[in-house]
């Protein structure tokens, strides 16, 4: 079989420092998204273990799945977490899930989480859809706006892009900047469009990095114009799978004129961590 | 809270922007769209409080270009029926 450019490693992870059966509050979130699936425990707040994979064709497996990959490394069972909260497109199909809350709300709790209660603005570049969400220093959100109408902008059009190029996905956005000067972005963000666009630049001999360049501004550009119609307050951050992607982030700083704020964690979990804090709150409202 | 339900694609921007400051749940735009695209609902986007807010049914939220069309064909934008309902001044068209 052809290498699968696309294909993004799939990983799991857990805490050393902490000793779950000391804790009080084991909440979890899961966030099935169009393209990858996470899960987060957390005990007493403290991020104790999570999982990122791909969504499979089968809602409520992939929602077990990723469950059952963050619960791997530590001898916690499923019967061990006191809440689950279920987020994402899929989360109407986590079956364990004790609530479902919207994704806008659990990125925005996250990036608070993990970036710190400066966050105002947030932009969630997802598998399929782009989330613009102005929060408060509470992660509570205050304004938002969703596109998941067209895959423009999104992780799922960087992967076509890594397929049509042969690049791995891992590598695009180092890449995007190898090159001898800033090319003019793809005139459309549309996936398909953007792909015959690039398909042509190819056959007219500009080499891979900079039809890379080419798009990574048309998607950073895409992005700001959702962000006009919310605003942009500082400090700003970028989650999802995107926000590792150099090539689109440094770009997006660039026109927008603002550094996105970084963070030692990883920003694809954002989702189902706000869902796990949220279950904790919603776990402790349950015992009084 | 602002909540902007629609969407931006080639041909413009379709949102229709509920504030949840002013939104008191009472549900007075429900009848008077013809197309039947508004609901009041859970805010569900500020999970932990328990208040209700009107908002854009998930069906008609990739379409309400269409699905507004019928009172989009007057020309003073600004009085369509669910905006000239609220009393509160709690919903806004983007188009």
């Amino acid at each position: 079989m052809a290498k699968e450019f696309w294909r993004w490693k799939e990983y799991n992870w857990k805490s050393e420092d902490i000793d779950w059966k000391g804790g009080t509050t084991i909440s979890a979130g899961v966030d099935v998204g169009s393209v990858s699936s996470q899960s987060v425990i957390l005990v007493d707040g403290e991020l104790f273990a999570y999982s990122n994979m791909r969504t499979g064709s089968d809602s409520p497996m992939s929602a077990q799945n990723a469950m059952n990959w963050a619960l791997e490394k530590t001898d916690m069972k499923l019967e061990n977490i006191h809440y689950v909260v279920g987020t994402g497109y899929g989360r109407v199909n986590v079956p364990f899930a004790n609530k479902t809350i919207t994704e806008i709300a659990c990125h925005a709790r996250g990036a608070n989480f993990m970036y710190g209660n400066t966050v105002r603005t947030l932009i969630d570049m997802g598998g399929q859809d782009c989330k613009a969400i102005q929060c408060d220093e509470k992660g509570k959100v205050v304004n938002f706006l969703m596109n998941d109408k067209c895959a423009a902008g999104t992780g799922r059009g960087m992967e076509v892009f890594a397929d049509l190029l042969s690049l791995s996905i891992e590598e695009v956005g180092e890449l995007s900047f190898q090159i001898d000067e800033e090319p003019e972005p793809v005139s459309s963000t549309c996936v398909i469009f953007a792909k015959s666009e690039a398909t042509r630049l190819l056959r007219d001999g500009w080499p891979k990095n900079k039809v890379l360049a080419a798009y990574s501004s048309a998607m950073a550009h895409r992005v700001v114009t959702l962000l006009e119609r919310i605003g942009i307050q500082k400090d700003f951050a970028i989650t999802g799978g995107i926000a590792k992607n150099i090539g689109v982030v440094n770009r997006l700083q660039k026109e927008i004129g603002i550094e996105t704020l970084k963070t030692d964690y990883d920003t694809q979990i954002a989702g189902a961590l706000g869902a796990a804090l949220f279950g904790k709150v919603l776990a402790e409202k349950a015992r009084k | 809270m602002i909540a902007n339900f629609g969407y931006k694609d080639g041909s413009g921007e379709f949102f229709i922007t509920i504030d949840t400051d002013k939104c008191n749940g009472c549900g007075d735009c429900i009848p008077v769209c013809p197309a039947g695209v508004l609901e009041v609902r859970e805010n569900e986007f500020d999970p932990l409080a328990e208040d209700q807010m009107a908002a854009v049914k998930e069906e008609h939220r990739k379409k309400i270009k269409y699905s507004c069309a019928p009172c989009k064909s007057d020309k003073s934008s600004g009085s369509e029926p669910c905006i000239s309902v609220c009393e509160l001044n709690a919903i806004t068209h983007s188009w």
